[in-house]
């Protein structure tokens, strides 16, 4: 639906985007994430055809975006980070000129211009509000206008940046929901530099950062390609001491610490299997025959904020390197069985 | 176009900008209209129109200087640029709206024509000759303030900008009495305005005149588009 080849963005001497490349399927939601200035609206923008890219192509259902713009235009629907509101305009004035802008009448099955406006501001919630002007809508209405604006003429794809951004929590959650549903039928491209909500929302992620693309997976996959010291966490009621020592005994356990109260983390060595199950039978045996109760073990799951943090924290490639492409493709280790906690 | 031609049409019409343009206009050119038709007791309007060409400069500005500078403050042009429109049908369109104001600005010399008719029928090819120029002057004034306001950010700017270009091409041929090389005062007095504008207050439609205009009129445009096309890549 969206494909993204070899990116590059330069402004003056600096490089805002470094061959970025990713593609993404019809109906699938997508997060784009990275710290401010990673260059997520600058990707976003060449995406919808506002700036264009020093290198690279964007292919959008087909239609290359510098090629064929005006084709490739009608598929895209876009919310800026700075939703483009005319504010001097009533919310009904404000959408019907857009409705001719992106002449969304013309086009095949074409309700009247009331009838589908009055749709779409039901969709969006903002139904009642028609005559109001823009100006005087609370920050969460005015993003719901602009999250309106980019439905008109029903793109397939939505591509929005920072849909959420300086709004208020209770209005936070309820343009999520809006998302979320928004994102059943169509294809969506958000950005943000919260985690938490990419994750409520998309099922992929896509990590920028310094201008290039870090990490491209699912949640899980993300979280599972950098859990490259396998750990386990316990919970065991017993003596500290013991437990401790017979934890050691156990050949594939390299490392113990206790955390807090029944809490234990343990580093299992680098076996040639990637499963562990010996080494957590072995635990539960060597727990039972030192009297210890095992309350549960599992695998310690990555959070995605450590994914980020640690995807993120390299150092800034020093100006005229060719930086490496080595993380990029870190995702792909598969990651088998990855959710199976094992409580006893 | 339309889209945008309507949008801007509206903006003008719901705003002060639009009133405050149409009613200095309006009382100047009413001004002079009494100072030298009426009280002179004459059917020549070319006192009206050599007058109001000086005064159009200044006023031209206020509608130009917010039309591209504001869509970029407020980011509203990323709605525009991201829309499947192209720069020409944006750029015409905010023209169109800008020119279309100025008419109904100048259109008000018609009431002073048909008042001076109600006393004697003055010259129509002097009135119409007048009228054509001042609406020629008007859309390149247009073109030139639509370009100003497309390089910056700041209506100030724009405004004075536009205003510093008008006054710069308006009276260039000023220039020539201090410009000793022959071939440069030559080039200077074809790039004035009111030289080129002066046939047309004479009555006479000069084919010359006609394609200064309207090619003046057409360069900014053109560099308006380019300019616009120019700011995607950078």
């Amino acid at each position: 639906m969206l494909e993204v080849r070899n990116l590059s963005k330069h402004y003056g001497s600096k490089q805002a985007l470094n061959q970025v490349s990713f593609s993404i399927g019809r109906g699938e939601a997508v997060g784009f994430l990275g710290m401010n200035g990673a260059g997520k609206s600058t990707t976003m923008n060449i995406l919808t055809g506002y700036l264009s890219a020093s290198d690279g192509d964007v292919l959008i259902d087909g239609v290359d975006i510098l090629t064929d713009p005006l084709r490739a235009k009608t598929k895209i629907g876009y919310l800026p980070e700075q939703p483009p509101l005319y504010r001097d305009m009533t919310v009904q004035e404000y959408l019907s000129f857009v409705y001719d802008l992106k002449k969304a009448g013309k086009k095949a099955q074409a309700r009247p211009r009331k009838e589908y406006l009055k749709g779409i501001m039901e969709l969006t919630g903002i139904a009642g509000m028609e005559n109001r002007i823009i100006r005087n809508l609370s920050k969460g209405y005015q993003q719901r206008v602009g999250l309106a604006q980019a439905l008109v003429g029903d793109p397939e794809i939505l591509i929005l940046d920072e849909p959420t951004v300086g709004l208020d929590p209770a209005q936070i959650i309820e343009i999520r929901q809006l998302i979320r549903q928004l994102a059943q039928s169509r294809t969506v491209l958000l950005s943000s530099h919260i985690l938490s909500e990419v994750q409520a929302v998309c099922g992929r992620i896509i990590i920028l950062h310094q201008g290039r693309l870090v990490a491209d997976g699912t949640t899980e996959e993300l979280a599972g390609s950098l859990s490259d010291s396998r750990q386990i966490e316990l919970e065991v009621e017993g003596d500290r001491r013991t437990i401790q020592e017979n934890l050691k005994k156990i050949p594939q356990i390299v490392e113990v610490s206790h955390e807090e109260g029944n809490l234990w983390t343990v580093w299992l060595r680098d076996a040639q299997d990637s499963t562990d199950t010996a080494a957590r039978r072995a635990i539960f045996r060597t727990m039972a025959q030192a009297g210890c109760v095992l309350l549960s073990m599992g695998r310690r799951r990555v959070s995605l904020e450590e994914v980020f943090l640690k995807l993120t924290s390299q150092p800034e490639p020093t100006d005229g390197d060719e930086p490496s492409r080595a993380e990029q493709d870190s995702h792909e280790k598969e990651e088998e069985g990855q959710n199976d906690d094992g409580n006893l | 176009m339309t889209a945008i031609y309507k949008r801007e049409m509206r903006s003008y019409l719901t705003s002060p900008v639009g009133y405050v343009f149409l009613a200095v206009f309006y009382a100047i050119s009413g001004y002079y209209f009494f100072a030298t038709s009426l009280v002179g007791n004459t059917t020549d309007m070319s006192y009206v129109f050599s007058n109001l060409f000086s005064i159009v400069i200044f006023l031209v500005p206020m509608l130009t200087m917010r039309l591209f500078s504001e869509e970029r403050r407020q980011k509203t042009e990323q709605a525009l640029f991201t829309a499947p429109v192209r720069f020409t049908g944006i750029v015409m369109g905010k023209f169109l709206a800008c020119l279309t104001m100025y008419l109904m600005g100048m259109g008000i010399t018609l009431v002073y024509f048909l008042v001076l008719c109600a006393f004697r029928i003055p010259d129509a090819a002097v009135f119409f000759g007048n009228f054509l120029g001042l609406g020629l002057l008007g859309a390149a004034l247009c073109a030139i303030g639509i370009f100003i306001s497309s390089l910056t950010e700041s209506q100030v700017i724009a405004a004075v900008g536009s205003l510093a270009i008008g006054l710069l091409l308006l009276f260039s041929n000023s220039f020539t009495p201090v410009v000793s090389n022959q071939l440069v005062s030559k080039l200077i007095l074809n790039c004035s305005f009111y030289e080129h504008y002066l046939d047309f207050t004479r009555g006479l439609l000069n084919l010359a005149d006609l394609t200064f205009f309207v090619s003046m009129t057409g360069l900014f445009l053109f560099l308006t588009v380019r300019h616009l096309e120019r700011r995607r890549i950078s």
